[in-house]
């Protein structure tokens, strides 16, 4: 069956150093696994770039999605291969720049000449003259302009073809997922946490979730609305497993026995205690959370100091420094924002103080907390757990 | 499990799947077909219509629709599109459900003057205020039969008659509707005086999409579904044969012995209320003490639904603690509960946020039992005990 070629460039992996063919390997898996849904899909790295190859029955759009969802991926490009002779080229590159003018209005363009095989023997502004020209000839609506062109047109002479090619269509970047551990989000349903998470599998750490909820007072829906957040990630990170962790006996001791204004605060020192425990069963080395600095008063600098005190393993907090709104847009741009907003109340708000602490001592949570059996409370909540695998 | 949401919806009569089941595997032909498969499928609308008009008011035709919201959408935007050069008042109340709600807010947008009546703390609107709001500029008033929150019976008899009664005198053609989804199969409706009646099958235990609006035979509207012509020209679309075979038979099982099953109901109904005072301190029952038996005890409960607030509780929480027990009841309405913000008609009651926020609807079939009763008082009164206890501090 014929095939189409794409194009695909790596951003940092190629800055790898030593490591370099360890990253391209596990980048090259990640692809194929993105297109492991075609039979026939190809894919192989030479001289720096990635050529992935898909029966040419399938949407060029549908490969592009695919690819660029892959961390790692700079741009993909839709190519054409052709053989390394001057005027097959130009042949090749007419016949691709009428299929363009078909379906876009594009007047002016210009060819950009790229020689890597330095044996051919036309140099690289010469192969842009030359090429132009029989574009030229056969398109004869459009027109060169080297300086604001609305198209760039790339023939790039390799060692072991010609390829022209046209559009670059972004990837995330970011690095191979795998390539960077395990890490443990504490996915609520809210805006932040998907973002954090996808952040963090950006970078090349694979993800596991922990979700905690207080039903009955929270109701399933609201347990769905979570795992559809979780299913988008899957979308960009393959099947993530959730640790679902009903929260409920745990803050009912802390309202029977602790101060009101402290409740959200030392709830959330439990999950992140249930959490350390979950990663460490898990081969987890970090815990993420979508937490950001000053949102609310458990995120106060202070409240985050305190939380913290409880785990020893590293928290990774990829939004602390951003601001709601360039998070929200984050969340949209990967599409978990739509989801996030539906309305269920979450564990975090079904026992909200009215006027919760917002500069937290350590030694007098400390002391609050001496009210309760930790341990048995975390141990009890560990064991309790449920685990859900999620698919894209 | 012991089902308390049929204003929400009702489980299907076995009799009624059967039958559906039935007709769309043997009776498939589309009636408007010459041949005799379409004949026969011509029968069975025949027969089903017959079986509702027989306990609607004499002298009306029933068109066939896909449920409540459909029948209330064409009884006044149809209505409004035929009178509109006549006047542009619409009178209704603050406590209808959104499929009249919502369309009447719509045709305010579209010119039309709409007026919300409000009602009482029982949610019910007073017969004298609707006849105050009445004008010559008055082309519909659109007044529910039974309220599906808190189950107020509405002076929907004595409202027909002031609107005939003004009609004659002031020479004007207001049209009269009644929403019936929550009263058909619960309260008779044969001696109602309202020019449209709609309703929806699946509150009377027949099949979810199909519904019916009755139209006084004087009446011609203008179409509101346009097409093949089905429906006498009123509702195209080939009619969907085995919705409404299984809805004229739900309709004849549901009000056969009606009074014997709604004074059942009005039992189980005030048995549970009865019980959850006994055992539960400081509740509030949400619309009319008193239960009523037909439209003409207006101002009364219908048996079907009973709606109480639980002080300092949060109705979500206890619907979610009693769904562990195999118990289904409602907060507010289930067709808003997915909403943030309270109840349009328990604010429009007056109540507090506080009130609305405690709030369980227990709507009844008449499947349900005194025995189960017990089951319930016990099993709630856990839950708002539990959740007294710990509070949830807003």
């Amino acid at each position: 069956m014929e095939k189409n070629l794409y194009i695909v460039r790596c951003g940092e992996v190629a800055l790898k150093g030593m490591n370099k063919p360890y990253f391209e390997r596990v980048l090259l898996e990640r692809v194929k696994n993105a297109l492991s849904c075609y039979e026939d899909a190809s894919a192989k790295w030479i001289d720096g770039l990635m050529f992935v190859r898909v029966p040419s029955d399938i949407p060029e759009d549908e490969v592009i999605s695919k690819c660029v969802r892959v961390f790692g991926v700079a741009s993909v490009s839709p190519a054409v291969e052709a053989p390394k002779d001057i005027n097959e080229i130009g042949r090749m590159a007419a016949e691709f720049m009428q299929k363009v003018i078909e379906t876009e209005d594009i007047k002016t363009f210009k060819v950009k000449g790229k020689r890597a095989d330095k044996s051919f023997a036309v140099e690289s502004p010469e192969i842009a003259r030359q090429v132009g020209g029989m574009v030229l000839k056969a398109c004869k609506v459009l027109s060169v302009n080297v300086h604001n062109p609305d198209c760039v047109l790339t023939v790039d002479v390799r060692r072991e073809g010609a390829y022209i090619f046209r559009d670059k269509i972004r990837g995330f970047g970011g690095l191979p997922l795998g390539t960077n551990g395990k890490g443990l989000i504490l996915m609520s349903g809210g805006i932040d946490s998907p973002v954090a998470a996808f952040m963090m599998a950006k970078r090349g750490m694979s993800i596991e979730a922990v979700h905690f909820h207080s039903y009955p007072y929270t109701s399933q829906r609201a347990q769905r609305k979570v795992e559809e957040l979780v299913k988008t990630l899957a979308g960009y990170m393959g099947t993530v497993r959730m640790h679902v962790i009903n929260l409920l006996p745990i803050q009912e001791e802390i309202v029977k026995n602790c101060p009101e204004d402290e409740t959200t605060l030392l709830v959330r020192r439990f999950m992140m205690r249930i959490a350390e425990q979950i990663a460490l069963k898990n081969g987890c080395m970090m815990l993420i959370t979508g937490e950001d600095l000053g949102q609310v008063a458990s995120q106060t600098a202070e409240a985050l100091v305190v939380t913290d005190s409880v785990v020893e393993m590293p928290v990774m907090r990829p939004l602390i420094a951003m601001d709601k709104v360039d998070i929200m847009d984050k969340a949209r741009e990967i599409g978990t924002y739509d989801i996030s907003i539906q309305p269920y109340e979450d564990c975090c708000t079904v026992f909200l103080p009215k006027h919760p602490v917002t500069k937290p001592k350590k030694d007098r949570i400390e002391r609050s907390e001496s009210a309760l059996d930790v341990e048995t409370l975390v141990k009890n909540a560990v064991e309790s757990e449920e685990i859900v695998e999620i698919r894209p | 499990m012991v089902y308390l949401d049929n204003s929400a919806t009702t489980r299907q009569y076995d009799e009624v799947t059967d039958l559906m089941y039935k007709v769309a595997k043997d009776d498939f032909g589309n009636p408007s077909s010459l041949h005799s498969l379409g004949f026969e499928a011509g029968n069975i609308l025949y027969d089903a219509r017959r079986q509702i008009e027989e306990l609607l008011p004499p002298a009306g035709n029933v068109i066939f629709t896909s449920g409540g919201t459909e029948g209330d959408n064409m009884a006044l935007l149809s209505s409004a599109r035929k009178l509109r050069r006549r006047g542009k008042r619409i009178i209704t109340t603050k406590v209808e459900h959104p499929a009249v709600l919502e369309t009447c807010k719509r045709l305010k947008e579209d010119g039309f003057e709409v007026v919300f009546l409000d009602v009482d703390v029982d949610g019910y609107v007073e017969e004298q205020v609707v006849k105050a709001a009445l004008d010559e500029n008055t082309i519909i008033v659109s007044i529910m039969a039974v309220n599906n929150e808190v189950g107020t019976i509405e002076p929907v008899i004595p409202v027909g008659r002031t609107v005939r009664e003004y009609n004659r005198k002031h020479g004007t053609d207001i049209m009269f509707h009644t929403d019936a989804v929550q009263a058909f199969g619960k309260l008779p409706l044969d001696d109602t005086d309202a020019d449209l009646i709609s309703a929806s099958a699946h509150k009377f235990h027949g099949p979810k999409g199909m519904g019916f609006i009755y139209m006084k035979k004087r009446h011609s509207l203008p179409p509101y579904i346009i097409g093949g012509g089905q429906e006498g020209g009123f509702r195209s679309s080939t009619e969907n044969t085995p919705g409404i075979a299984g809805m004229g038979l739900a309709a004849k099982m549901a009000c056969s012995d009606l009074i014997m099953k709604t004074s059942r109901m009005g039992i189980v109904n005030n048995y549970l209320l009865n019980g959850l005072r006994a055992e539960i301190k400081d509740i509030m029952v949400n619309g009319p003490e008193e239960l009523g038996y037909t439209l003409h005890e207006h101002g009364r409960r219908c048996p079907g639904v009973l709606n109480v607030s639980f002080e300092g509780t949060r109705g979500e929480v206890l619907l979610h603690t009693l769904e562990q027990d195999g118990i289904y009841v409602s907060t507010g309405s289930a067709c808003s509960s997915n909403k943030t913000g309270d109840s349009h008609v328990l604010q429009a009651m007056s109540m507090t946020h506080k009130e609305i926020e405690g709030a369980l609807r227990f709507s009844f079939s008449e499947f349900n039992t005194v025995e189960e009763m017990d089951y319930v008082i016990d099993r709630t009164k856990i839950a708002v005990e539990r959740f007294r206890r710990l509070g949830s501090f807003r």
